[in-house]
């Protein structure tokens, strides 16, 4: 039993070492004027050795799978200035290159490190940013989607969320037996870390807003259950095990609270759970379907499911209590919501002709605009920028992740080696 | 004598009489009418059980291993979207609460299950909905309450891979387990 128990941690290690990314992410479709970008292999300090990480290629790549940017190929460089005062300004010129990035990764004495970077806008002969960031070893990934996020702010205005972690179920079928895995990796697939393995199913992954704790539905006491994990040290708790269904966890902004679906009082109604003594306020009380809570980012509302109207449709209820209001008429399905963190929309699954597929509803127009248009997909979940949406759909190739942007100009597909992937939810800023 | 006071007296008459019929203690006699019936209880007045002589405490054969009969179907199925039960499974679903009428000591799970269509968390709901429909009607037939338990799966547990409407079909479903 002992040595299950090491080989079982030895492989949760191997998984989250892996150089290569378990999620493969490629940008399907991306916007017509994307920003023309050269991203200058970045300096090491130890000529003679090989850097610990590739800076360059890890910025590149995010920028190139945000749809918004064309990364020149590194082959077509005219030069490869690790210096500020090494750019010769009119070889760019020449070529139409408006927005160079060079940079350099020093190894201090003490062992750690630190990254230095300049984006220069060639046309008006400027550095427009500037840094030095230092870094533990293990934190050198972070730091190059911390860049990211810093080149994409400055071009497009909008902050980037490419320093953020992504949390979703997978599920493998061997022939006598079925793994559900709860995971998180990071937002461009790599550094996937194994939270938890179930024979049993495995559903609706909730971040805390501190982004240190998952809340999920487990099935492995064979009824549905709400558990709420710590990342980091891999110790959970079991909230919810009422009898019926316990499922649909969503943290209150300030972390303290949980809004779930219980349906121990004969059906599925929507409570609020304090998480310090486990108490329950009763938001809804109807006969029908009443599920999937979602807190509003200034805490004061929930939106929720609920099929009182005959088929499922969002409606709004105001947490201090009252009378749910519904707000999504178009369409006879509505189901699913999901709150920006801007609070001007909700995202939702939207049935169309038989179609299954995710709509963004303007919160201050009431329209839905529908984003995708595959037949079953579900499960949104905004990135903290609001800007792009992670969602689920199902195709030939079974389950596979993908993302969309708000306006539903940018289109990303993200897919596992190996089994069915789902449920996804984006966390919040890494902080 | 007013039409008034003439149709109070119906009404009486007749809920005089419909609580006569419904007890919950009188279990539901269920009459098969196949050459192969499996036992059925015939409560009496005298309070005397009779068995036939496939009787499971002689020869180690139960009603719920008899292939002919209703209790083999353990699975309902549902429309789109609806938990309401199809009359083709009244019989089942007769046979099943008689049974379990029966044997007090028995219990069993409902399984509630869903399509993949739509939204998880709004399946496990409707699942949740289709068990309990039939545990309703269980109890109206006879069985009680602490002998029925209830789970739902959603879309979690498929009987059917697929992606299309004979898979689904399949999927939405309640399973009576022993």
């Amino acid at each position: 039993m002992k040595i299950l128990f090491k080989i079982f941690i030895a492989s949760m290690l191997l998984v989250s070492l892996q150089a290569h990314a378990v999620l493969d992410i490629k940008i399907t479709q991306g916007v017509e004027q994307a920003l023309p970008i050269a991203i200058v292999p970045f300096g090491w300090s130890q000529a003679g050795s090989v850097a610990p990480i590739d800076l360059t290629t890890i910025i590149a790549d995010d920028l190139r799978r945000s749809g918004r940017f064309d990364v020149m190929d590194e082959q077509d460089l005219p030069q490869r200035p690790s210096d500020y005062d090494a750019i010769n300004f009119s070889d760019w010129r020449k070529l139409g290159m408006e927005n160079v990035l060079i940079g350099k990764l020093n190894l201090t004495d003490s062992g750690d490190y630190d990254v230095s970077f300049r984006l220069v806008d060639i046309y008006r002969g400027k550095q427009i940013a500037g840094f030095r960031i230092p870094a533990k070893p293990d934190l050198l990934r972070r730091v190059a989607h911390q860049i990211s996020d810093i080149l994409f702010e400055k071009l497009t205005g909008i902050p980037g969320a490419f320093d953020t972690r992504v949390a979703y179920i997978t599920v493998k079928k061997n022939k006598d037996h079925t793994v559900h895995s709860l995971q998180v990796a990071d937002a461009d697939g790599y550094n996937a870390q194994i939270l938890l393995e179930s024979p049993e199913p495995l559903l609706s992954p909730s971040w805390s807003p501190d982004g240190k704790k998952i809340a999920y539905v487990s099935f492995e006491g064979k009824n549905s259950a709400i558990y709420v994990q710590e990342i980091l040290s891999g110790q959970r708790q079991r909230v919810s095990a009422f009898e019926g269904i316990n499922s649909s966890p969503d943290w209150s902004p300030d972390g303290s609270r949980l809004a779930m679906t219980l349906s121990k009082d004969g059906n599925t109604e929507i409570y609020v759970m304090n998480l310090n003594d486990k108490s329950l306020q009763r938001l809804t009380r109807h006969g029908g379907i009443d599920t999937e809570p979602s807190w509003s980012p200034n805490g004061q509302k929930l939106a929720f499911t609920s099929d009182r109207s005959g088929g499922p449709q969002i409606y709004e209820i105001n947490v201090a209590g009252g009378k749910p209001k519904r707000i999504s008429f178009e369409g006879k399905y509505n189901a699913r919501p999901e709150y920006s963190p801007d609070g001007k929309s909700i995202t939702l699954v939207h049935a169309v002709a038989g179609s299954y597929r995710i709509g963004i509803l303007n919160l201050t127009n009431g329209f839905i605009n529908v984003l995708t248009d595959a037949r079953l997909d579900e499960s949104p979940s905004f990135a903290p920028n609001s800007g792009m949406i992670i969602y689920a759909t199902t195709g030939v190739r079974g389950g596979q992740l993908a993302a969309v942007s708000t306006d539903g100009r940018i289109h990303q597909r993200l897919g596992l080696q190996q089994g069915d992937v789902r449920e996804p939810a984006w966390g919040p800023f890494l902080k | 004598m007013s039409i008034r006071l003439f149709l109070i007296l119906c009404l009486a008459g007749l809920l005089f009489g419909c609580s006569k019929e419904v007890k919950e203690e009188e279990p539901v006699v269920v009459e098969d009418l196949s050459s192969n019936a499996p036992n059925v209880n015939v409560n009496d007045d005298s309070g005397a059980q009779a068995y036939g002589t496939d009787d499971s405490s002689t020869s180690g054969f139960s009603q719920l291993d008899d292939p002919q009969s209703a209790l083999s179907i353990r699975i309902i199925y549902f429309e789109y979207n609806s938990s309401e039960i199809s009359s083709e499974y009244r019989t089942t679903i007769e046979a099943h609460s008689a049974y379990l009428s029966q044997n007090p000591t028995t219990s069993i799970t409902l399984e509630g299950h869903a399509d993949e269509r739509g939204s998880r968390e709004y399946n496990l709901a409707l699942g949740e909905n289709r068990a309990q429909k039939v545990k309703q009607q269980m109890l109206l037939l006879g069985a009680s309450s602490s002998q029925i338990r209830l789970v739902s799966y959603g879309e979690e547990r498929p009987a059917i891979d697929g992606h299309d409407e004979s898979s689904w079909q399949q999927n939405r479903r309640v399973e009576i387990l022993y």
